[in-house]
């Protein structure tokens, strides 16, 4: 390729658009929310709830394991040929009436759903929930053509009421509780039932009238997609509320914003897919409401139709032969709801809309790792994320090679190593030889100087020197021993190896 | 350069020479249960939804959507154009029913008190009713502006698993599958029947 | 039953240098159960710390050192299930980063034959009663890398129901991760102390004296918490019960 071509390489998604980046890093960012004694309960709550609601529904599949291995198998058969398999979705919902679109990245993408919304003559528009249209920024980009955008779904209200950011996949204000949310509907839904009480039917209630008449009234509406099928055209949307059901098929235009991995090749597929993503998502057999639709269809729901196909780094992602299955990714958020460092710091520490073990490793491949170097490290590599997953992503792999491309970066680019690197090639070069590592061995029994002998703490260091005083911020380290097992071994068996 | 292009330039940079890759189907695609108790699944997953599912022979149709509608205290109610006249035939006269061919608009749907449709198909092991507007069924939006759906499944309409429904649907109509009332569980996680879609779902199975 | 087996103990650098009485309990069960054990000396460390950090090319001669080292072995045994999950999941991957096929190679035909202490009983031995006697109450922490990177499943609990005189009583949240991680206890120290504090929280929640586990850093990092609390449970890996006989340990 010449260099000319460059444009044609993939690139990661721009910087100053959408929300991919958080402003601190994970340890930083965590420790603000680990402070947050509210949040950590209302997390436990719902993380343990939603556990519970999966385990039952996915251990009464029999054959859960072969349709995970199916989920895995056509989403990597759909990376092979994704060209392919773009080119042949845009077929059919053009042959159906849609209109593609084709977008390289974030502003690309919100240009042309602005461009879109005001052909169609409007200045507001109703929204389902989506992640795509969150990673782009799209409401900030639409306000600031003077569009306004509402948040249709229960959650995602709550957090554009609050002014907040969302923490989680399937349930965005996941960090707050009833009472959280029953003060902000009495403080700025117009003619909102001052008795309004914290009963979660009742701030339902409180929504549903909130958007009804938005709902009627609107001209466009943008949503996402969980899957676009190439052989047919057709476009999946699967929802709990029915807001989703309202922005499909009231208003004349529907504008949907989907990552190029979203496509599947066959409508067959969807049988494994609805089995997979409901019982992962929210704990349930099958989801209230899923939505299939292809192209326009006369006499009923929108008269137009706008497809755009978002790249925003994925063929980054997609370069990387070991991170490529992260697009595998039908974004159920089992692995947010199973995670040990999510259920604890929740999703605002990792600074993306995509938090938790997936967005570990898919926030880093948009971007760069560079751009996220501290959440590859935002994991204690326990597996608990790629054993509910279900497409089997194995997030823990992916995590430890992605530190491996941070290193190499750095490495690259930093004339002077990091205190880190030069720690690690010392003890890389002291651990690949026997003779230097039995050295090590005895300074390191030096480190008994710094153990008390006798008294109720003997055996423990309760203050370590150095890079080390991390580890004894809260937890004492064992005292070394006189004798290591190579010099035991060696004592009472000597030679007999 | 279109941006159509760049995108399908950058895929192929990316992926570079791959090998294809078998897709592996070692999934059900059915089940072991017989016709009833297909249907006595289905029955018991929908209620687990909090939906009511009622039984009625083919002769008793009729009674059953008025006595629905009835403890309903529903007045009007909407029906598609294909939907059975007989199946209307118990109501009372206080009721006022509209036929939608298309054309009803969308506040008088919303003023509609309940809508009653016939499905497509409906699936047991996941309590699913699917809609594709089938003139039994009408266009999306009857089905989901009114309060209250009640939705008539023929016994024979009933598969077992999710694989056999998709086998039977047809991709080129719009297609509405419905599992239960509309919910949320936004707050805390807790399931909250009830939010923008129809609160009541009354599902009525015929024969069997 | 595969008796008189020759097998060679991967001791793990944690265990030589700072637990010599767990690679001294390995060897005391294998050799009650009639294996002929060795001990490489060349043998230093996995290299696990260096690839879950990132430096995979500095983890290639620590690999290159395993490989020679054990390759000559029918069978290597370690007290430590996310030594052998490096082992078996990590050293290719490092020797193909770099390059080095031949080493790959190498590195998964010998770790095909390494295993994890309990795994090694149960699975290689056929033993479900090592003859310990062990009179203590003792919850069993499953740690993660042995649970889903090895799939070890209850072969540790099996090992201690059949230890006379022990009590077992079960941890509550077992499979949640005690936040150790490697260099995430560093990087992450606050997450990492969170998660730590339930877990000893689930621990005293037992009652046990005792708070078992089959890796020397897990048990370091809950241990270090129960001692800075002064909580008076002790950690003890199962090697070191499974090798008791008088109660001693």
């Amino acid at each position: 390729m010449s260099p000319g071509d460059r444009r044609l390489l993939p690139v990661h998604a721009p910087r100053g658009v959408g929300m991919l980046r958080g402003s601190q890093s994970f340890p930083d960012a965590a420790r603000t929310a680990l402070a947050d004694t509210q949040l950590r309960r209302n997390l436990g709550h719902a993380t343990a709830t939603i556990r519970a609601k999966r385990a039952a529904v996915v251990g009464e599949v029999a054959d859960w394991e072969e349709l995970r291995e199916a989920g895995r198998s056509i989403k990597a058969d759909t990376m092979a040929r994704l060209d392919d398999l773009l080119i042949q979705l845009e077929e059919r919902v053009v042959a159906a009436g849609g209109v593609v679109h084709w977008a390289r990245d974030a502003d690309e993408a919100n240009s042309i759903v602005t461009r879109l919304v005001r052909a169609a003559g409007a200045d507001e528009v109703v929204k389902v929930k989506s992640m795509a249209t969150q990673e782009i920024g799209l409401n900030e980009a639409l306000a600031d053509a003077g569009i306004a955008a509402y948040e249709t779904d229960l959650a995602e209200l709550i957090i554009q009421l609050s002014g907040d950011r969302p923490s989680h996949i399937l349930v965005p204000a996941i960090h707050k509780n009833r009472a959280e949310i029953r003060a902000l509907f009495a403080r700025t839904l117009p003619g909102v039932d001052p008795d309004l009480t914290d009963d979660p039917r009742e701030l339902a209630a409180a929504a549903r009238s909130h958007l009804r008449r938005r709902f009627l009234s609107a001209k466009v509406a943008v949503s996402g997609a969980n899957f676009g099928v190439a052989e047919t055209g057709t476009l999946a949307v699967v929802e709990s509320e029915g807001n989703g059901r309202m922005c499909l098929t009231l208003p004349r235009t529907l504008i949907t914003v989907m990552g190029i991995e979203k496509v599947v090749p066959t409508f067959r597929d969807l049988e494994v897919f609805l089995q997979l993503l409901p019982r992962s998502s929210t704990g349930e057999r099958m989801n209230p409401y899923t939505s299939l639709w292809t192209g326009v269809h006369a006499g009923d729901g929108p008269e137009a139709f706008h497809l755009v196909l978002l790249d925003n780094g994925r063929t980054a992602v997609l370069s990387d032969e070991v991170g490529r299955e992260t697009l595998h990714c039908i974004r159920c958020s089992a692995c947010l709801n199973v995670c040990p460092v999510y259920e604890r710091t929740g999703g605002h520490a990792y600074g993306s809309v995509y938090p938790g073990p997936i967005g570990a490793i898919l926030s880093p491949q948009l971007t760069g790792v560079e751009d996220n170097a501290s959440l590859p490290y935002a994991s204690t590599l326990c597996g608990a994320c790629y054993d509910v997953c279900p497409v089997k992503i194995d997030i823990p792999s992916i995590l430890v090679h992605l530190r491996a491309e941070h290193v190499e970066a750095q490495r690259r680019e930093r004339r002077v190593p990091t205190p880190e690197a030069i720690l690690m090639a010392a003890a890389a070069w002291t651990l690949a030889d026997p003779g230097r590592w039995q050295n090590a061995q005895t300074a390191i029994r030096a480190g008994r100087a710094l153990g008390r002998r006798r008294d109720k703490d003997a055996g423990r260091i309760r203050a370590l020197p150095g890079p080390l005083a991390a580890w004894t911020a809260a937890r004492d380290a064992p005292r070394p021993p006189a004798e290591t097992f190579r010099q035991w071994w060696a004592r009472t068996r000597g030679g007999a190896s | 350069m279109s941006s159509r292009d760049v995108v399908l330039a950058r895929i192929r940079s990316a992926l570079g020479p791959v090998a294809p890759v078998p897709t592996v189907r070692a999934y059900r695609r059915d089940s072991d249960l017989d016709e009833v108790a297909v249907v006595e699944r289905f029955a018991e997953r929908v209620d687990d939804y909090r939906a009511t599912v009622h039984r009625a022979d083919p002769g008793g149709v009729a009674a059953t959507i008025a006595a629905i509608l009835v403890a309903a205290g529903a007045r009007s109610v909407v029906v598609p154009e294909g939907f059975p006249e007989r199946w209307l035939a118990a109501l009372g006269d206080d009721v006022a029913v509209a036929c939608d061919g298309g054309d009803l608009p969308t506040d008088e749907l919303d003023r509609a008190a309940a809508v009653v449709t016939g499905c497509a198909i409906a699936i047991a092991e996941t309590g699913t009713i699917v809609l594709d507007g089938s003139a039994d069924q009408g266009r999306r939006a009857i089905t989901l502006v009114p309060d209250h759906h009640v939705c008539v499944v023929a016994a024979d309409r009933i598969v077992a698993t999710v694989p056999e429904a998709i086998a039977l649907l047809d991709p080129t109509r719009p297609l509405t599958m419905i599992s239960g009332p509309s919910a949320t569980s936004d707050i805390e996680l807790d399931r909250v029947e009830g939010v923008h879609g129809p609160r009541t779902l009354d599902v009525v199975i015929v024969g069997a | 039953m595969n008796r008189g087996s020759s097998v060679a103990l991967f001791v793990t650098c944690l265990a030589d240098t700072l637990f010599p009485d767990v690679g001294r309990a390995t060897v005391a069960v294998l050799e009650r159960l009639g294996c002929q054990v060795v001990f490489p000396p060349s043998q230093t460390c996995c290299g696990q710390a260096h690839v879950n950090t990132g430096y995979q090319r500095d983890a290639l001669p620590l690999v290159r050192n395993f490989v020679a080292t054990f390759e000559r072995y029918d069978a290597v045994v370690a007290p430590s299930g996310s030594c052998v999950g490096s082992v078996r999941h990590q050293h290719a991957i490092v020797a193909e980063r770099a390059g080095d096929n031949a080493l790959a190679e190498r590195a998964r035909a010998v770790a095909s034959r390494t295993f994890e202490l309990s795994e090694y009983l149960v699975d290689r031995l056929g033993v479900t009663d090592v003859g310990a006697t062990y009179p203590h109450t003792v919850t069993y922490h499953p740690t993660c890398h042995s649970l889903r990177m090895l799939g070890v499943g209850d072969k540790p609990l099996t090992l201690l129901r059949n230890v006379r005189g022990l009590t077992l009583l079960a941890l509550p949240a077992a499979e949640e991760c005690c936040g150790f991680g490697g260099t995430f206890a560093m990087k992450n120290v606050d997450t990492s102390t969170a998660m730590l504090a339930d877990k000893i929280g689930d621990v005293l929640a037992t009652g046990a004296e005792v708070c078992a586990a089959s890796d020397s850093s897990c048990l370091m990092h809950i241990g270090g918490g129960l001692s800075r609390l002064r909580t008076g449970v002790r950690t003890v890996h199962l090697a070191e019960i499974l090798a008791a006989t008088d109660g001693a340990a």
